[in-house]
């Protein structure tokens, strides 16, 4: 019976989708379409998408799951801003990512363009697999390392300064050098993917007109001033907004290393927002304080972009 | 007999010696640039030789100076200890199931969305693709909170493995990177499969999957390395340790050698690096393009 009813229906449906027809065809790419990216979309709403509205609408709530979320308008981000402890997070974050990025993107640039220029294949290999190797190792094993090596008094850091007649430095327990100790390490670990952006776009500079500018008279600083720096001028864009952004999220190596410490000295925003998220469960506040810094990543990019409309040239 | 030989042997080592001659720089700055390079070189290689030669020291040199860069009596007992300090074939094993699951799931998903953006024509195409682009810009931690509560609290799975696998099935990244590479490919083969008799799905899977594999390989490539050296996530999921992933537990064993030897940490840290160096060795050139060309990951 039931069978018998559904029968005429299905078959409407397939002489719709049939394949003898171009509409036929079309329909049936359309619903493939939708087939194929639910996956994903759904994926995506639920784990990117979704979580992304609910920070926002958690930062106005007080809620530590044993109670009732409560709904406290802006106080979340009054308390923030009037936290000495965000701003401390956050002037740490901006200290750690000016000093990463410019040691980041002048040694990585200076490595590009010499191995460039090698003559000799071997050696360009063998040093682009060295400046590349601590790439492949997690930030865990890396703060693990690095945190050991900058150690006081058993480091082999301060051991070959000391050869030097260098003091003992306090890398990771003086307050005024910790942030350089934590800077060092995530240069020494993202050296070779920085290096890595600017080899290829060091690679694919137009060389006619390198030696146009040759034959124009332009050597040495003038060439690599007016001429190599504004063709490369999209790839500086690229990798360092890259680098910001990543830097701003700035956890593994100061939470391994130090703890934050000492004191808060080496604390970041996406710690913060992780001790009181997950410590203390104020899942409320936590949102608030990623929402900023999400905002202030926004905010980052906007304006490389807007700054880039002067000095980035696209030929 | 001997002498053509010796003399085969003799020029040969001249051209070879010939040829590094004139590899050799001859102006002063090209000395120097040279210079720069050995230099950071060594300053990158020199963590790693440490890391390695000192995971091979006895236990109790491991933390005296100066460090031994070239181990003489090599002891492994210090790996042995690895395995007494932590499970550490269950969390090799989770990191394993983890990585794997997770780069299997990507290639799924995002090739089959990567295929319709950009081969497929249906309403809300454009708008559906530039919502994609646009979560490419939200960071992991802006969204963590939110996930934990639902991971733990909606679906009850925090300190599983698929409080790590189910989150990162879907990828933006990845659906913008393949569908790049299926942009690519010629749309002739559509029409020629079709007039053989093939229905859509055979196009994508026996024609256009497979001809997007450099794509597929640099998605897998850069995935494995994101996913098997990710910190922050298990950090925020996991609480037992038979079920961490190995970097929560080398993290765990440099909590329990505090007082002890440095070495066992850093044998550890040897041993949970061993995959991502396998998987460098092979796909060196699918990393190294798909850095280049996304660096969103890493």
């Amino acid at each position: 019976m039931v069978s018998q009813a559904i029968q005429p229906k299905r078959n409407r449906i397939i002489q719709w989708l049939a394949a003898d027809t171009m509409e036929g065809i079309r329909r049936q790419r359309a619903l493939l379409g939708y087939l194929f990216i639910a996956p994903s979309i759904i994926g995506l709403l639920v784990f990117i998408i979704g979580p992304m509205i609910a920070t926002f609408g958690l930062s106005f709530y007080k809620w530590n799951v044993f109670r009732p979320p409560e709904f406290v308008n802006f106080e979340n981000f009054s308390r923030l801003f009037s936290d000495p402890r965000v701003f401390t997070a956050f002037r740490n974050t901006f200290l750690l990512v000016v000093m990463t990025v410019v040691m980041l993107e002048i040694i990585a640039l200076a490595l590009a363009l010499s191995v460039h220029r090698l003559a000799s294949r071997p050696l360009s290999y063998f040093f682009r697999t060295s400046y590349f190797l601590p790439v492949l190792l997690s930030g865990a094993a890396v703060a693990v390392t690095l945190g050991y090596m900058f150690h006081r008094d058993f480091g082999v850091i301060n051991y070959y300064l000391g050869l030097l007649g260098i003091p003992k430095i306090s890398w990771l327990t003086d307050s005024n050098v910790v942030l350089w100790s934590v800077s060092l390490t995530t240069v020494w670990r993202n050296l070779g993917f920085t290096f890595i952006i600017y080899l290829g776009g060091v690679s694919s500079l137009p060389t006619e007109i390198l030696e146009a500018a040759q034959v124009d008279g332009a050597y040495g600083w003038r060439r690599l001033k007016s001429v190599v720096l504004p063709l490369l001028s999209p790839t500086i864009l690229f990798a360092t907004v890259t680098d910001i952004i990543k830097m701003l999220q700035f956890f593994d190596e100061p939470f391994i290393m130090t703890r934050g410490g000492p004191g808060d000295a080496s604390r970041t925003v996406v710690m913060l927002m992780y001790e009181n998220a997950f410590g203390n469960l104020a899942f409320g506040y936590g949102s608030a304080i990623a929402l900023v810094l999400f905002a202030v990543i926004l905010l980052v990019t906007g304006i490389q972009f807007a700054l880039s409309r002067r000095w980035v040239f696209y030929s | 007999m001997t002498t053509t030989s010796t003399i085969r042997t003799a020029m040969r080592s001249t051209t070879w010696l010939n040829r590094l001659f004139r590899a050799l720089p001859r102006r002063p700055g090209e000395w120097l640039r040279l210079l720069f390079l050995f230099v950071i070189a060594i300053l990158t290689l020199m963590p790693l030789v440490w890391v390695v030669s000192t995971s091979l020291r006895q236990p109790i040199e491991s933390f005296s100076v100066p460090p031994e860069w070239i181990p003489v009596d090599m002891d492994f007992s210090n790996y042995n200890e690895v395995f007494e300090r932590i499970p550490f074939w269950s969390q090799m094993t989770n990191s394993f199931i983890i990585t794997i699951a997770v780069v299997a799931g990507q290639i799924v998903t995002a090739s089959l969305a990567g295929y319709a953006f950009a081969r497929l024509r249906f309403p809300g195409r454009n708008f559906l693709f530039w919502l994609v682009l646009a979560t490419m810009m939200i960071p992991g931690q802006a969204t963590i909170i939110p996930v934990f509560i639902l991971i733990s609290r909606g679906l009850g799975i925090n300190d599983t493995l698929w409080a790590l696998i189910i989150p990162s099935l879907s990828t933006a990244f990845g659906i913008f990177l393949l569908r790049q590479y299926f942009l690519q490919i010629p749309g002739d083969f559509e029409e020629a499969a079709m007039i053989d008799g093939a229905n859509q799905w055979q196009i994508f899977r026996q024609i256009y999957f497979p001809l997007a594999s450099p794509g597929l390989a640099i998605l897998a490539v850069l995935t494995f390395n994101a996913k098997w050296n990710d910190y922050f996530t298990p950090l925020v999921f996991m609480n037992t340790k038979d079920r961490f992933p190995i970097t929560l537990g080398i993290v765990d064993l440099k909590g329990y050698m505090a007082t002890g030897s440095i070495s066992v940490v850093l044998a550890g840290i040897v041993l949970s690096t061993i995959p991502v160096i396998i998987i460098y060795i092979f796909g060196q050139r699918y990393l190294i393009e798909g850095l280049m060309m996304g660096g969103i990951k890493g």
